[in-house]
């Protein structure tokens, strides 16, 4: 079963950028908004490659009509709906479910049994 | 023993490499043990360049071979050992060092000495020539003490010694015996109007002057008296009165000399003696000597054939000459003083532009014999070609020659040359082998250079053979993609000048009209620069907020970890002890790793994302204001302290470099931007490794361009001299804006450059003689960055929005746990992934 989490109010969220969520068990999780395609995205804010939390500070666009974060640290891309690393695709990153509802976001978290962890 | 024969060559000078070099690719190579003679203490280096020695090259850069060419291709080198007896009948040579080496075939190209006057007085001290790297070291000591010196000789090496004199800073003359300057090249007029510009730069000329003694001077080391009975006080004294051919080994071993000197060889570069050859400065050709590289290079490469066993045969060379004296272009083809008879002359004159050319054309008005330039050498490639493949010139063959802003351009474009057509002089490489090469898969001028040497020579060629490799490339059916991305069509400068002309403001605008889909990593950044630079908006703005990369958008640098360094501008990197007490509290009571940087200020490392805005509070309450150290902007200005306390500074340094750094601060560029002023020659502020230098002289201020450290350094370019202030202003201001307005994404002044088509000179044209009319425009822009300048640190503290992003999390006010520093040497550091493991399994515990 999946577990809604609240983490923010959509104003909270920075359009065409990112911002960063504490989910439980101290996991963090990057949120995007897309205000111009109704989009937010969120995966792990963990960069597997850089080995640091910085995947909500990466910029965001497409590229061949996949949305992507670009790293901050090394620029590697990661595919925002899939999460697979567009250089490396041996590399990838956990994609969370989203939902906005009355002005909430609220996050997707995998029930205990699938925890990536 | 070794089957080979042995190959002996006497001098190591730019012409022996050259034959050295081009033997090692013939098959010939196989056939010979090497052995080459050098008297000087170095091999070969660029003599043609040799001036550019007193504005900043080393005798390295200088240097042809490179360190190990000898050592990888089996060639003996005997350096500092000349070469002084030659022994026919048993066929060997004897060294100053009494070494003897046996010879089975023997090429000289001893080159030439300078032709020192028999004036009275001519050995006397601070007497010098000019010729070799040894000679500038002389010239370069007898300078320091020095404050005139006169050159004897107004030819082409004359005005070359002339700059260099006048690099050095010193009062300089030239004394010219023939009532003109350059009389070999040039006719009266251009001779003349090359007098007036370079006395305009500061050189005082006396043509039609003779030299009758030196004694010691008054003021001076030196008097010289004139036949006229004027009297000139020098310090130094440079003869360069024209060359004379070493031909003494030759002439004691009895080879055939001619009557005023130089060796005596046939089309196939022999001497009187069949196993001998004379290639260069040295040998005389059907009663010539060639004074010029591109013919010694065309013995050599004679000789390279015949030893192969191919037929060649040498038939004399063109001496065209298109070059920069002093900043003055000038320029001389084939028959400039129109002694062909019948030559029919066209000449067109712009007294306000300084402009002067010559055409010389057959009585039948078809062919092209010969053209002088003054001023502006632009036609010179199109001319040249017109007059070596006896092109048929057009009905009105003046159209080539008048002022191309209201006729059409006259070029003529790389299709209409033949195949045969001769590029490249040095290397002799024709229009046929360039587009062979092309063919073959070279897709860049770069690579083309690497496959044909073509353009590595003298460089003069380098337009010309652009032109050629674009227009076989694209009758090759290839796109030069310079697409910015897949969002963009388009070039850097396509969408700078998109924004300028429509007035764009916005990355969503400029998608809207010019792009597709919703940006990447590439474009948006580059066109958030873009903004930047044109509107100098606040970059953080939330129309730009999205566009900004790594550091700009928390207005810091991101290091491996996640955390950010600090860097408050230091302006001139002069700062009080207050200054460095609050910059050190700050340090302190955030626990941060602080270090000095290259730039002459201090980096505050280690502050987490979150507590930035604090110590950016306490920085700007202590009266420091953000570095730009994380935009793609001016970072630095690095300044020695100057004449204010240096013994001996000329210029006060650090003001300079503090006005200069408070004039551009803040202005974004398509890559960083790193300045320096020295206050003296002595350089201590390395202003020559940067991408704007300006160095002190006793007269104003030397101003260098294009510079840079980094992973690929490049020595600046000398731009501009002895500029007042305001003139020094002006120009940097333009020249940040060209640069703003034309450079690739990423792309640093250096590169920026090394790609511009008519280099140096272009860009001499763009910023000092106005030639695109936009200097106002340039000037303009830079006004309005000044004006719209803002602290991008003061302005966020002042907006609580922009406050908001200033934190790790958007729902707990916890920092990153993942952020762990050790300690080392007193201070913090990033914890490594093993220590981060063993504090994690600490906190479990």
């Amino acid at each position: 079963m999946t577990q809604w989490v609240d983490i923010c109010s959509v104003d909270d969220l920075q359009p065409h950028a990112g911002v960063c969520a504490l989910v439980a068990d101290q996991r963090q999780v990057a949120v995007f908004y897309q205000p111009n395609k109704a989009a937010v995205y969120a995966v792990s804010n963990y960069d597997p490659i850089g080995r640091a939390n910085v995947l909500s500070r990466g910029l965001i666009g497409d590229i061949k009509g996949q949305p992507m974060v670009a790293s901050p640290l090394y620029k590697q891309h990661f595919n925002l709906e899939t999460g697979v690393c567009l250089e490396d695709e041996k590399v990838g990153i956990t994609v969370y479910g989203v939902r906005i509802e009355d002005g909430r976001v609220r996050i997707g978290l995998p029930a205990e049994s699938d925890n990536e962890l | 023993m070794s089957m080979k024969q042995t190959l002996v060559v006497i001098g190591n000078g730019m012409v022996g490499q050259y034959f050295l070099s081009g033997l090692m690719n013939s098959p010939a190579r196989e056939l010979y043990d090497i052995v080459t003679f050098c008297e000087e203490p170095r091999p070969a280096y660029d003599r043609v360049h040799l001036s550019s020695f007193f504005s900043g090259k080393s005798a390295e850069d200088l240097a042809l071979a490179d360190r190990d060419f000898f050592d990888r291709n089996g060639i003996s080198l005997h350096l500092n050992e000349k070469a002084v007896k030659i022994d026919r009948v048993n066929q060997t040579v004897t060294s100053a060092k009494g070494e003897i080496v046996s010879y089975d075939k023997l090429v000289l190209a001893t080159g030439s000495y300078c032709f020192v006057p028999p004036i009275l007085g001519n050995g006397r001290p601070q007497c010098l020539v000019y010729r070799t790297i040894d000679d500038l070291e002389a010239i370069a000591a007898a300078a320091e003490n020095a404050k005139v010196g006169t050159v004897v000789g107004g030819g082409l090496l004359g005005l070359e010694a002339a700059k260099a004199l006048k690099d050095l800073g010193l009062e300089t003359h030239v004394i010219e015996f023939a009532p003109r300057l350059m009389a070999v090249q040039l006719d009266e007029t251009g001779g003349a109007l090359l007098k007036r510009k370079i006395e305009e730069l500061g050189v005082i000329v006396h043509t039609a002057t003779n030299t009758r003694m030196i004694t010691e001077g008054e003021r001076c080391v030196n008097k010289m008296s004139f036949a006229d009975g004027g009297e000139l006080e020098t310090d130094i004294v440079l003869f360069s009165a024209g060359i004379r051919p070493r031909d003494e080994i030759a002439r004691d071993c009895g080879l055939d000399v001619g009557v005023k000197g130089g060796i005596v060889i046939n089309d196939q570069c022999r001497t009187s003696d069949e196993s001998i050859y004379a290639i260069g400065e040295c040998a005389l050709w059907n009663d010539t000597i060639f004074g010029l590289v591109a013919p010694g290079y065309a013995m050599a490469r004679t000789v390279i054939d015949d030893l192969a066993g191919e037929a060649a045969a040498f038939t004399g060379a063109d001496m065209s000459t298109k070059l920069k004296l002093m900043g003055v272009d000038v320029g001389s083809i084939g028959d400039a003083h129109a002694n062909t008879p019948g030559a029919l002359v066209y000449s067109y004159q712009d007294g306000a532009r300084e402009i002067y050319k010559r055409l010389v054309v057959s009585e039948d008005r078809k062919q092209l014999l010969g053209a002088v330039l003054v001023g502006d050498t632009s036609d010179y490639d199109t001319l040249l070609q017109y007059c070596l493949n006896g092109i048929t010139l057009p009905e009105n063959p003046d159209s080539l020659i008048l002022s191309h802003d209201a006729a059409a351009p006259a070029a003529l474009g790389p299709d209409l040359l033949p195949a045969s057509a001769q590029i490249c002089s040095c290397y002799n490489v024709s229009k046929e082998q360039i587009c062979g090469a092309v063919q073959a898969g070279c897709t860049t001028v770069n690579q083309l250079k690497a496959e044909t040497k073509a353009g590595t020579g003298c460089g003069g060629c380098g337009a010309l053979l652009k032109s050629v490799v674009d227009s076989e490339l694209t009758k090759l059916g290839f796109e030069v993609n310079n697409h910015l991305c897949e969002h963009f069509p388009y070039t850097r400068q396509d969408l700078y000048n998109q924004i300028m002309v429509k007035q764009i403001r916005t990355f969503a605008e400029l998608l809207e009209q010019f792009g597709q889909g919703d940006g990447c990593d590439i474009c948006k950044p580059a066109v958030g620069n873009i903004l930047a630079s044109y509107w100098n908006e606040y970059v953080l703005k939330q129309e730009h907020l999205g566009l900004q990369d790594t550091n700009d958008i928390f207005l810091a640098n991101m290091q491996k970890d996640g955390t950010y360094s600090v860097v408050p501008r230091i302006s001139g990197g002069e700062i009080s002890p207050d200054m460095l007490i609050a910059l050190g509290q700050v340090g302190k009571k955030y626990k941060l790793y602080t270090k000095i940087t290259g730039g002459q200020r201090v980096d505050l490392l280690g502050a987490r994302v979150d507590q930035l805005p604090a110590i950016w509070s306490e920085l700007i309450a202590a009266g420091f204001e953000s570095g730009h150290a994380y935009g793609k902007a001016l970072r630095t200005v690095k300044s020695c302290v100057g004449s204010t306390w240096c013994r001996y500074g000329v210029g006060d340094s650090v003001g300079l470099a503090i006005e200069l750094e408070n004039r551009y601060k803040g202005l974004r560029s398509p890559h960083k931007i790193k300045f320096a002023v020295s206050g003296c020659t002595r350089e201590c502020a390395e202003a020559q490794g940067k991408d704007v230098g300006v160095i002190a002289t006793e007269n104003g201020w030397n101003l260098y361009v294009c510079g840079n450290g980094g992973m690929k350094p490049r020595h600046a370019d000398l731009f501009a001299t002895n500029l007042d202030k305001e003139t020094l202003i002006k120009y940097i201001d333009r020249f940040l804006i060209f640069y703003v307005r034309t450079a690739d994404r990423l792309q640093r002044t250096s590169v920026w450059l090394e790609n511009m088509e008519g280099g140096l000179d272009y860009l001499r044209s763009v910023i000092i003689d106005d030639r695109l009319g936009l200097g106002e425009d340039l000037e303009q822009q830079m006004r309005r960055v000044r004006e719209t300048y803002q602290c991008e640190w003061k302005a966020t503290l002042a907006d609580e929005e922009r406050l908001k992003r200033f934190r790790h999390f958007v729902n707990s006010d916890q920092a990153d746990d993942n952020i762990v520093f050790v300690e080392e040497r007193g201070q913090i550091r990033p914890a490594d992934e093993q220590e981060r493991k063993h504090f994690k399994l600490l906190e479990i515990a």
